[in-house]
């Protein structure tokens, strides 16, 4: 590992993304847009209270994990993957250099959607607005890790886009977004248990009700940055130097 | 031999159950522009890729510098360019050059000096995905220059390219050689055989001619070694069905 190779790479994969202009403005500008429709959508301010900072949390995820699965399909198929493991940079390089720009650029992200959700649409939240950065950027980075581990089994760039339904929807509907976990049957509610989504948005919760950080939201990040590490790791683990 | 930069032996490597390359024992000398050639398919670009080490092999070695081939000690020391260009589509020429070099460590005139080697000086602020499939491909080569590799090993690396760019590049090869880096380059186009100080000429996952331009011409009494390489090969068939 090196630091000098991971910034590198997080500055390469930044300058990727200025060239191109409207993923960008797509990034920032969907989960906007649909914070504001969700609003409106709602029309009371409790529901939205309610809902608003889980979507916070998931639309980082979901932007990071398509961005990340696509942009390291192309490095496996346009041969840039294959030249850079005969250089000398450790898969970790490359991994914590694509958590690293995609994670700033989640900041941005939240910092414009939680900018508007605060202001103009009147979200209220109880906790502070640090924890909301910090539980956003995590799910951006659990986004980014899922993507880079779930990206090797993809053949095509259509594969790919499609794991964002099959990896990130069946978490969506289980993580007790639209059901409370604990009104599940109890098979469902197993599975809900052991995804990480389900603690994300739980976390989401905390931070809705509470203004104090409680032992649950901290053990919620913790399953977070767990479950992060650990799909980075096996991430790592796809990236092989030698292939058939 | 010590004075060999790649030394394979017994080279067995096989794809999807099919036995691509059939144990290939052959040196790369110190110095020297050895050319790969044969028709696609035939098996260069495993054999390259066996010569980096990224190739899972089945049997066999391919020594490197002294070193198994992709050791990690080897990974500054060997450029590989893909027949393929492997760039990035969506950076300049010179965002990709500062991005690879920064992997390599390699010194900071070099982005300057490898754009200038193959002639892009002109397009180095464009980006990738606007060159033509020749400066892209020289783009790629470009990389493969960073850091001063004591090899080379460039897969087709004149594909698409008009004479005059052609003529240039093997020029650059041979000043490369000079100055004492060791070129392992493929190619379909029997007129680039001549430019090269050794040949390896392939078929079907075999080398069935390892020598000189110049002794290939001697022994099979041709002056063109399009018509040397098909003698070579009617020879070899007149042999397999006695």
């Amino acid at each position: 590992m090196s630091v000098a190779i991971t910034l590198a790479t997080a500055r390469r994969i930044l300058s990727q993304l200025r060239h191109d202009h409207r993923t960008l403005a797509l990034i920032v500008g969907v989960p906007s847009l649909l914070m504001i429709l969700l609003r409106y959508v709602m029309d009371r301010p409790e529901a939205f209270d309610r809902f608003g900072p889980m979507l916070l949390g998931v639309f980082p995820l979901v932007v990071m994990f398509i961005v990340t699965s696509v942009a390291t399909l192309r490095e496996r198929t346009s041969g840039t993957l294959e030249r850079l493991m005969t250089m000398p940079l450790g898969k970790l390089d490359l991994l914590l250099g694509y958590a690293l720009a995609f994670g700033v650029t989640a900041l941005v992200q939240v910092a414009v959607v939680a900018t508007i959700s605060l202001t103009w649409l009147g979200l209220d939240l109880r906790g502070s607005v640090w924890t909301l950065v910090v539980l956003t950027l995590l799910a951006a980075l659990l986004g980014v890790a899922l993507g880079l581990f779930t990206s090797a089994f993809a053949r095509t760039e259509f594969q790919a886009v499609q794991f964002m339904p099959a990896f990130v929807l069946p978490q969506v509907l289980l993580a007790g977004l639209f059901v409370p976990r604990d009104q599940m049957s109890a098979v469902l509610r197993w599975i809900a248990d052991v995804l990480p989504l389900s603690y994300l948005v739980e976390a989401m919760r905390q931070l809705t009700d509470h203004p104090a950080l409680t032992g649950t939201l901290w053990r919620d990040i913790a399953v977070i940055a767990g479950c992060t590490v650990l799909a980075l790791l096996l991430g790592a683990a796809t990236l092989r130097r030698r292939t058939p | 031999m010590m004075n060999s930069v790649v030394e394979a032996r017994d080279l067995r490597v096989a794809r999807g159950g099919r036995t691509v390359l059939h144990d290939l024992t052959f040196a790369v000398p110190r110095g020297s522009v050895v050319g790969l050639l044969g028709p696609s398919g035939c098996g260069k670009t495993t054999l390259m890729r066996a010569v980096v080490g990224v190739q899972i092999v089945q049997s066999g070695t391919v020594t490197v510098l002294g070193r198994p081939a992709g050791h990690r000690a080897l990974r500054h020391r060997i450029g590989y360019a893909t027949q393929k260009p492997a760039v990035y589509a969506d950076l300049t020429v010179r965002e990709n050059l500062r991005y690879f070099a920064s992997v390599l460590g390699a010194a900071k005139g070099d982005v300057d000096r490898v754009v200038d080697e193959v002639g892009l000086g002109g397009a180095r602020d464009q980006l990738v995905a606007s060159l033509s499939g020749g400066q892209l491909n020289r783009a790629s080569l470009a990389v493969a220059l960073l850091g001063r590799p004591e090899l080379l090993v460039l897969d087709e690396p004149t594909v698409g390219l008009d004479p005059v760019l052609r003529g240039e590049l093997w020029e650059l090869f041979h000043e490369l050689a000079a100055r004492g880096t060791t070129l392992l380059v493929s190619s379909h186009v029997m007129d680039e055989a001549a430019r090269c100080e050794r040949l390896l000429l392939m078929r079907d996952g075999r080398i069935i001619a390892d020598d000189t331009p110049g002794a290939l011409r001697e022994q099979t009494g041709t002056g063109d070694l399009e018509q040397a390489f098909l003698k070579i090969i009617e020879r070899r068939e007149a042999v397999g069905r006695r």
